[in-house]
């Protein structure tokens, strides 16, 4: 292959075939195209009931909108800072729901839908980007890692995982998330490295969202991302990102081959940050707005509901309930965060370790006696 | 009329402090819905909408388009009915005393403020509670240490506070840590030693390296008085304390140094030698030089009728010929325009004069000395040194300098490295005159000689132009009739 070829296929951002001005991505995995119509792939097939399906559709609206309200309070001043993750739901809830609860997920600081689909109370997400504490859930109880906000580090903690469950006999797969930008870092090749020498029930699961914060990926890789899978020797698979069955599909096709001994899988969902990569910055100063409007007509959840709606799966009975649905979980999210208690100064000392030590149970006694020392208040 | 909440500009992306209200999308009267946007601001980073947090009817708008706003400041007011909607950002009255941005770490270039991720710069002035009565925190610090509250397992993030309108103080550990600092600089001004160690105050003053060092020296910071600002401990207190040369101050001892605030001249000094010191690269050549003929010309000179009354010293010969030599190299009267990355060459001499005054450093400036004639430039000399000596130097004449001599050599030395005076390529420094053996004509005769030292700034000036420029003053003292030449 020579390498213009490989450019051009790198530089075209559109997954699918409908766009005929663009070269064809044949490797690229999709159950469901961009205009609602459910297709069939050779290798990956999804058996999927109905309820399955309009739950599927619950789970995109519900985050989409969690999403937006989180935004919104950090542009009222309530959050630090937000990581949103609008136009990547269907990667993250395809990923989330081909879980088994058993098995473990190694999250970034982005996949709020994969906390969704475990059960993590969006609350105790968005507690981190308060600044209230350092991620609000259990991760032993939800099999959902606290988040990790240094790139790629949580793909080494993942195969550490994965290497122990694995010699604990365990039947559990572990689905490690992280994005383009990640996998130019040492620790996502180091972690590659050792889950193909070890052969370690891990998936890697890289939500390709084209932009690494503003490098734009053919910066980083002048290969497609899934075809460096075959340098670590073990398989690598392009997902229509936008796509939840295929997202699905290919993930629990992915997390079945690991429980059953096969090694690691590296999974590319394809897609697009619809908005800034935090609410720090502008993605109109390195991103063209034709490129936005293209994506937009690929967006996950229209395609989904209009399969739902052709196919008379569901209503507008069901979709307006959704809608209910998603102003409670707004409302709930917006009176939540705000009335959110800061937590006592102290707190900062108690979950270091998991034991207190003599050091910091010294630092920890210094520091009330001080706070002691002015009147009105211990805390 | 219900409830009326004013939003006030948050940060929106870590670390701003400021915004520019771009448009407003709503006008007074018109009804807003929660997470509506308001407006377009933008920041040093981006451009983006502020959604409402109330659901309300706008009843004005603080700030019009175009305009920079702080952070924290009221940008609009929502009346939101009878009931409240939900508090958000800016949910405190109306009355709550207007907040300064950015208090944490202070401005940044680009409008930004250093800060951890989280919140932003602070909004608010830190809430001070005052310390304890002494003897009360002695005698709390001898109790057994309380237990402190344990904190809560989890903050309970789902029920609904009783009274969610109040909102908690914050003790983010930065802010705590600032605090504190602010609290001990006040009160350390009273000496640690004396009291028990331990007591009063929780630990010494002293910078992280300092606290290692003493450590690695085994010095026991609190037995030790801090000479920095606020009782600081030092590394110089450190390593005096640890070579046995300090004397601890005992209880009935006077105190034997003397404290000066620092203000006025020597404060302006200070800043001028640092910015001078750190901004331009100095090189100080020197030039010993045999003045012999010029103090044989000074003698002449105050015989002549038109020069009587005026002092003719050292000095004004050595103003005559810096100006003089400037003439034949204007490069070294110019300064460093870093903001244009340009240098500015003069075409005029206003010639400072560094002069030591009961309040320290002065430097006035003749202005237009290459214009003067010598007894024009003789008689704005001592004038100007009068008036300054008297300080009531003007501020327009201490500024607009282009080069400048200083005299150390009234003081009985031979020379020194000037440092620039700032906004200046060159400065001069010339000794003491004094009677030396000299080789003068093949033979070693006593001489009357002096030292000049010229620094410069190198980014200007290097050092064949600096030598020349010397090399030319010291050619019109020890032998004036070149003068001529010029």
């Amino acid at each position: 292959m020579s390498l213009s070829s490989v450019t051009t296929e790198v530089v075209d951002p559109i997954p699918g075939a409908e766009a005929p001005h663009l070269p064809q991505q044949p490797d690229l995995v999709q159950l469901l195209t961009p205009e609602g119509e459910r297709v069939e792939h050779p290798e990956y097939s999804l058996s999927i009931s109905d309820d399955e399906l309009r739950g599927l559709y619950r789970d995109l609206v519900l985050v989409r909108r969690w999403d937006v309200e989180a935004t919104a309070l950090q542009r009222q001043g309530e959050l630090g800072i937000w990581a949103s993750l609008l136009g990547q739901e269907a990667a993250q809830i395809g990923a989330g729901r081909a879980l088994q609860p058993d098995d473990m997920a190694f999250p970034t600081y982005r996949e709020h839908g994969v906390a969704w689909t475990r059960g993590v109370d969006p609350l105790d997400v968005i507690s981190l980007f308060r600044g209230v504490d350092n991620g609000g859930w259990d991760p032993v109880a939800t099999h959902f890692n606290l988040y990790t906000v240094v790139i790629g580090a949580q793909t080494l903690h993942a195969t550490g995982y994965a290497m122990g469950v694995q010699r604990d006999g365990a039947e559990t797969a572990v689905l490690a998330f992280l994005g383009d930008g990640a996998t130019s870092q040492g620790e996502v090749n180091e972690s590659m490295i050792w889950a193909a020498s070890f052969s370690a029930p891990v998936v890697f699961f890289c939500q390709n969202n084209q932009y690494a914060i503003s490098v734009p990926l053919e910066r980083q890789s002048r290969v497609p991302l899934y075809q460096r899978a075959a340098g670590f020797g073990f398989p690598g698979v392009r997902v229509d990102g936008n796509d939840v069955l295929a997202v699905l599909a290919v993930t629990r096709a992915a997390l079945a081959a690991a429980r059953e001994g096969q090694g690691p899988t590296f999974i590319e969902a394809f897609t697009y940050r619809m908005g800034a990569h935090t609410t720090s910055d502008d993605p109109t100063r390195y991103r063209l707005a034709s490129e936005l409007e293209e994506w937009k007509l690929r967006d996950p959840i229209a395609r989904l509901k209009v399969h739902l709606s052709r196919s008379g799966i569901a209503d507008h009975h069901f979709f307006d309930s959704v809608e209910r649905a998603a102003d409670e979980l707004a409302t709930r999210i917006r009176s939540g965060t705000v009335e959110m208690p800061d937590p006592p100064a102290t707190a900062m000392f108690d979950s270091v370790y998991a034991e207190q030590t003599p050091h910091l149970a010294q630092q920890r006694a210094a520091f009330v006696a001080y706070h002691e020392s002015f009147e009105g208040g211990e805390r | 009329m219900g409830a009326l909440k004013q939003f006030k500009l948050p940060d929106v992306g870590e670390g701003l402090t400021e915004g520019e209200i771009l448009q407003w999308l709503v006008a007074v009267g018109d009804p807003v819905t929660v997470n509506q946007p308001l407006c377009e601001v933008e920041t040093a980073k981006a451009a983006v909408e502020l959604p409402s947090p109330w659901a309300g009817t706008v009843t004005a708008l603080l700030h019009e388009a175009g305009e920079t706003v702080d952070v924290g400041t009221p940008i609009i007011t929502i009346d939101i009915g009878g009931e409240g909607g939900g508090g958000a950002a800016g949910e405190e009255p109306a009355d709550v005393a207007e907040p300064t941005a950015g208090l944490i770490g202070g401005a940044a270039p680009g409008g930004r403020t250093a800060v951890l991720v989280g919140y932003g710069p602070r909004t608010t002035e830190a809430r001070r509670r005052p310390r304890r009565s002494g003897a009360d925190a002695a005698a709390r610090a001898t109790a057994p240490a309380p237990r402190a509250e344990p904190a809560p397992a989890h903050p309970p993030l789902l029920s609904t506070a009783p009274d969610a309108t109040v909102k908690p103080v914050r003790h983010g550990g930065l802010e705590v840590g600032r605090q504190a600092e602010a609290h001990a600089l006040g009160e350390a001004a009273a000496p640690s030693v004396g009291a028990p160690p331990g007591q009063g105050r929780l630990r010494p003053l002293a910078k992280p390296p300092v606290r290692k060092l003493a450590k690695d020296l085994g010095v026991d910071l609190t037995t030790l008085t801090g000479s920095g600002a606020g009782g600081l401990i030092t590394r110089a207190d450190v390593q005096a304390a640890a070579s046995g040369a300090a004397v601890p101050v005992r209880a009935g001892e006077p105190v034997r140094e003397q404290r000066i605030p620092i203000k006025g001249v020597r404060k302006h000094t200070a800043a001028a030698m640092v910015a001078s010191a750190f901004t331009a690269p100095h090189v100080t050549e020197f030039l010993t030089v045999d003045v012999t003929r010029m103090m044989k010309l000074r003698t002449r000179l105050a015989a002549r009728p038109e020069l009587a009354g005026l002092k003719i010293s050292p000095l004004l010969f050595v103003a005559r010929a810096l100006v003089l030599a400037v003439r034949r190299h204007p490069m070294v009267n110019s300064s460093w325009d870093e903001a244009a990355q340009e240098i500015v060459v003069k075409d005029y001499v206003n010639l400072g004069i560094a002069a030591a005054t009961p309040r320290g450093l002065v430097v006035p400036t003749v202005k237009g000395a290459d214009r003067l004639s010598l007894a024009e430039l003789a008689g704005a000399l001592t004038e100007l040194t009068e008036t300054a000596r008297a300080g009531r130097t003007a501020p327009e004449d201490m500024s607009g300098g282009t080069i400048t001599v200083t005299n150390v050599g009234v003081f009985g030395v031979d020379s020194g490295t000037p440092i620039l005076n700032p906004g200046e390529a060159a400065i001069l420094a010339f000794g003491a005159v004094r009677e030396m053996p000299w080789v003068h004509k093949g033979k070693v005769k006593p001489r009357q000689v002096t030292q000049l030292a010229l620094s410069f700034d190198h980014r200007i000036i290097d050092g064949e132009l600096g030598s020349r420029f010397l090399a030319d003053v010291g050619t019109l003292l020890s032998d004036p009739g070149t003068a001529l030449a010029f």
